[in-house]
C-alpha cells in the first residue's frame, strides 16, 4: 500500500505509515473478536480456550437437536419474515409518496418516521409493554411482528428514498405518454428500476428484527424467544460452546446479507456507470 | 393532464388553465401524501402510542386516589398545618375497611411506600388491626393507637401528595428531588438519591466510549478516504463485517476473550507479562471496549462520507501556496471533517446513551446505565412511573441531541448508517 496521497517529505511519509499501522491495529480490534469466536465453536471440549483440544461438530449437533435453540432460529425466522414483509409494505409506499410529496410539514413527517431508530430501544420496548399488555399483544408473535416492523421500516424507507432521488421521473413520464396507466408504469417500468433499492431495504428490514434483542427481552412470551434472546440468556447464564456455535451461525446470515448487498450495490454502480 | 392542456391550447382563458392545474396538482400532492398515512398511522399504533402511554406513567397518580377516595376528598380541604380534622381520620378508616374487603389496599400500600419508606407497614398492619369501623369521634383515637405514625403529619402529607390524579413525584424521584412536608422542593435523602449518579455514570460512560470511537475512527476513515476506490472497498470489509454481525455475537466474543481463563488472559500469562489473572470484564473496562467496538462503525461511516467529500485541490493547493503539511492538515483539512466528526460523534453519544444489552452482559453492578434502571423498575419491581419518568429524561436527551444531529446533517444525504 504505497500509493498514498503524495507523499514528498520525510514527515509526510511517517504520518502516512503511522496512519497505516494505527489503522491496521484498529481493524485487528475489529475483527479480531469476530474470528476467534469461531474456532471455538468447533472445539470438542467444553471449554471455551485454545489452544483447541481437538475438533469436532458437536456443538452445531447439539444446536441442532436442541428444541430450544431450533425454535429459537424458527422464531427469529417467522417474525424477521413476517416484519420484513410487512415493513416493505408500509416502507416503500411511505417512499413513494415522500418523493412526490412537497410540503414544508416533510421534514417534520421525515423524522416522525424515522424516529423509531433514534429512540433508545429500552424507552420503545417499555412503551409497547406499557401498551400491549392490556390489549393481550405481549407474549404473542403479532406483538413482536409489529413492533420489529416499526423498527425496520424507517430503513426501508431511507433506502427506497435513495434509490428513487436517483430514479430520473421523465421515465414514468414517458411511460404515461406512450399509454401506460399509472399501475402499468409503476410494475413494468418504476419497480424493476428500483428493484435493489427495494432488496437492500428488505436486507436491512430483516438485518434488524434478526438482530434485535432489547423489545424481544420485554415482550416475548417463552414461547417467542428468538435466537439473540436465546443467546442473551445463554451468555448471562453461562457461556457454553454451543452459544459460540450459533454465533457462528448468526454471522454466517450477516456475511450473506452484507454479500448479498454488497452485490446489489455493485450492480447498481455498474448500471450508473453504464448509463 | 391531457384534457387540460389541450384545452389550455386552443382556448384563450389562461385562467381556467391555471387553476386546473393547480387542482391537478392538489390531486396529486393529495395522492402522495396517502400513500404516507398507512405508515403514519400504523407508527402512531406501534411507537407513538406507546411512548405518549409511557411518557403518561410518568405524571400518573391515581393508584390512591382509587383506593382511598373519601380520604383524599377529605384531605383536600386540610391546610397542612396541623393534623387532618376527626372527619379525614373517619374517612381513612372506612377507606381502609372497604379497601380490605376489595384487596387492593396493597397497590396504595406500594405507591405510599416509594414515597415514605416503610410506609407499606404502617397501612397493611393498620388494615390489619382496624377490625370494627371505629366509634363516631373516636377515628383519629384508634387509628393513633393502632399505629403511632397517624399521629405524625408527614403520614397524611405523603397521603395527599399522593392524591393525584397527576404527580410530579416520579419525575423529580428521576432527578433526586423530593417534595418535604411544606412542598417544597429539596434534594432527597442521600440513601434515595441514586439517579444523577447514574445519569452522570451514563453521560460519562458515552462520552468516553465517543471520545475512544473518535480517536479510534478518524485514521482509520482518513485511510479508507485517502487509498483509491479499490483497494478501501476492500478494507471497508473491515468495517462493514462486525457492522452487520450481531451485537450479541460481538458482545460474547468479548467475554470469551476477556475473561478470566480467556484468549487475552492466556496469552498474556504464556508471554510472561502477567502471574494472575487481570480482571478484564465485567468492570468499566470491558463496558468501554466491548461499547466501543459496536459503536465504532458509526464513527468510521460518517467520517468517511465527509472525507471523501474533500477534494485534493484544496491540500495541493495549500502546500502551492507553502503551507507546510501539518499546516495544510490542520488548517484546510481538518476544519472540513469537522461536519463529520460532529455527526459521527453525536450518532455515537446518542446510541450509546440508550445502551442497555452491552452493559448489562459485560458490566458489574456499578457500570450499569440509565437503561438498565428502566427495565429493571420495568419487569422486575413493577414500579412503572419511576422507570417511566427515568425514560421520559432520557428521551428528553435523545430527542435534543437527535435535533442538534439534525440540524448538523442537514442537506447531507445519510442513508443506511444507523442499526441499533
Amino acid at each position: 500500500m504505497s500509493d498514498a496521497p503524495s507523499l514528498r517529505t520525510p514527515s509526510q511519509r511517517i504520518a502516512w505509515t503511522a496512519t497505516m499501522v494505527i489503522s491496521a491495529l484498529v481493524f485487528v480490534f475489529l475483527i479480531a473478536p469476530i474470528l476467534a469466536i469461531m474456532p471455538l465453536s468447533f472445539s470438542s471440549g467444553s471449554y471455551l480456550t485454545y489452544p483447541l483440544p481437538g475438533l469436532s461438530l458437536r456443538w452445531y449437533d447439539e444446536f441442532i437437536t436442541s428444541p430450544r435453540w431450533m425454535n429459537s432460529l424458527k422464531n427469529s425466522m417467522i417474525i424477521g419474515v413476517a416484519s420484513t414483509l410487512l415493513s416493505m409494505a408500509l416502507g416503500t409506499l411511505a417512499a413513494l409518496g415522500l418523493a412526490q410529496w412537497k410540503s414544508r410539514f416533510k421534514p417534520l413527517v421525515l423524522a416522525f418516521v424515522l424516529s423509531p431508530v433514534v429512540v433508545p430501544g429500552v424507552i420503545t420496548a417499555v412503551g409497547l409493554y406499557f401498551f400491549f399488555a392490556p390489549i393481550g399483544l405481549t407474549g404473542s408473535y403479532l406483538g413482536l411482528i409489529l413492533a420489529h416492523t416499526a423498527l425496520a421500516t424507517p430503513f426501508v424507507v431511507i433506502t427506497v428514498g435513495a434509490t428513487l432521488q436517483s430514479f430520473d421521473t421523465n421515465l414514468a413520464r414517458a411511460a404515461a405518454s406512450l399509454g401506460a396507466s399509472p399501475l402499468q408504469a409503476f410494475r413494468r417500468v418504476i419497480l424493476p428500476l428500483i428493484l435493489p433499492g427495494l432488496a437492500s431495504g428488505a436486507l436491512f428490514a430483516f438485518a434488524t428484527s434478526f438482530d434485535e434483542v432489547v423489545i424481544v427481552l420485554f415482550m416475548a412470551g417463552p414461547e417467542q424467544r428468538t435466537l439473540p434472546r436465546e443467546m442473551f440468556s445463554g451468555i448471562r447464564e453461562n457461556i457454553s460452546p454451543t452459544i459460540t456455535a450459533a454465533a457462528v451461525i448468526l454471522t454466517t446470515v450477516s456475511v450473506i446479507l452484507l454479500a448479498t448487498l454488497e452485490g446489489l450495490r455493485r450492480r447498481n454502480e455498474r448500471l450508473k456507470g453504464g448509463g | 393532464m391531457t384534457a387540460a392542456s389541450l384545452t389550455g391550447a386552443d382556448s384563450k382563458t389562461s385562467v381556467p388553465l391555471k387553476r386546473r392545474l393547480k387542482r391537478a396538482e392538489r390531486a396529486r400532492q393529495f395522492k402522495a401524501l396517502a400513500l404516507v398515512v398507512p405508515l403514519l398511522l400504523f407508527l402512531l399504533f406501534t411507537f407513538a402510542g406507546p411512548i405518549a402511554g409511557m411518557l403518561w406513567h410518568a405524571v400518573d397518580d391515581r393508584e390512591v386516589r382509587q383506593v382511598l377516595p373519601q380520604t383524599i376528598a377529605a384531605l383536600a380541604g386540610w391546610d397542612g398545618k396541623d393534623l387532618p380534622d376527626e372527619k379525614t381520620y373517619a374517612a381513612l378508616a372506612s377507606d381502609i375497611q372497604a379497601a380490605r374487603a376489595a384487596g387492593t389496599i396493597a397497590i396504595a400500600a406500594k405507591r405510599l411506600n416509594y414515597a415514605l419508606n416503610g410506609f407499606r407497614t404502617i397501612l397493611i398492619g393498620t388494615a390489619r388491626n382496624l377490625k370494627t369501623v371505629p366509634e363516631a369521634g373516636t377515628a383519629r383515637e384508634t387509628l393513633g393507637k393502632i399505629n403511632p405514625a397517624w399521629r405524625e403529619r408527614a403520614t397524611w402529607t405523603t397521603i395527599k401528595d399522593a392524591g393525584g390524579p397527576v404527580t410530579s413525584f416520579y419525575l423529580l424521584g428521576a432527578l433526586d428531588l423530593v417534595r418535604n412536608a411544606d412542598g417544597a422542593i429539596v434534594a432527597a435523602p442521600p440513601d434515595q438519591a441514586i439517579y444523577r449518579e447514574v445519569f452522570a455514570r451514563t453521560f460519562l460512560i458515552s462520552l468516553g466510549v465517543t471520545a475512544l470511537c473518535l480517536i479510534l475512527g478518524f485514521p482509520v476513515a482518513y485511510l479508507l478516504a485517502a487509498l483509491p476506490p479499490g483497494k478501501s472497498n476492500l478494507l471497508m470489509i473491515f468495517v462493514l463485517l462486525p457492522f452487520w454481525t450481531s451485537l450479541l455475537v460481538r458482545t460474547c466474543a468479548w467475554i470469551v476473550l476477556l475473561q478470566s481463563n480467556g484468549v487475552v488472559n492466556d496469552s498474556l500469562h504464556w508471554l510472561g507479562i502477567i502471574d494472575e489473572p487481570l480482571r478484564l470484564i465485567y468492570n468499566r473496562f470491558g463496558v468501554c471496549v466491548a461499547m466501543t467496538h459496536v459503536l465504532l462503525p458509526f464513527m468510521i461511516l460518517p467520517l468517511y462520507s465527509s472525507m471523501k467529500a474533500i477534494s485534493p485541490a484544496y491540500m495541493r493547493a495549500a502546500a502551492s501556496l507553502g503551507a507546510p503539511p501539518l499546516t495544510a492538515f490542520l488548517r484546510i483539512y481538518l476544519p472540513q471533517t469537522l461536519p463529520g466528526v460532529g455527526a459521527g460523534s453525536l450518532l455515537v453519544f446518542i446510541l450509546a446513551l440508550g445502551y442497555y444489552i452491552t452493559p448489562a452482559l459485560v458490566g458489574g453492578a456499578a457500570d450499569q446505565m440509565i437503561s438498565y434502571f428502566i427495565a429493571l423498575y420495568t419487569t422486575e419491581t413493577a414500579n412503572w412511573g419511576l422507570a417511566s419518568a427515568l425514560g421520559a429524561v432520557l428521551l428528553l436527551a435523545t430527542i435534543l441531541l437527535a435535533l442538534v444531529y439534525g440540524k448538523l446533517v442537514q442537506g447531507q444525504q445519510v442513508t443506511g448508517g444507523m442499526k441499533n
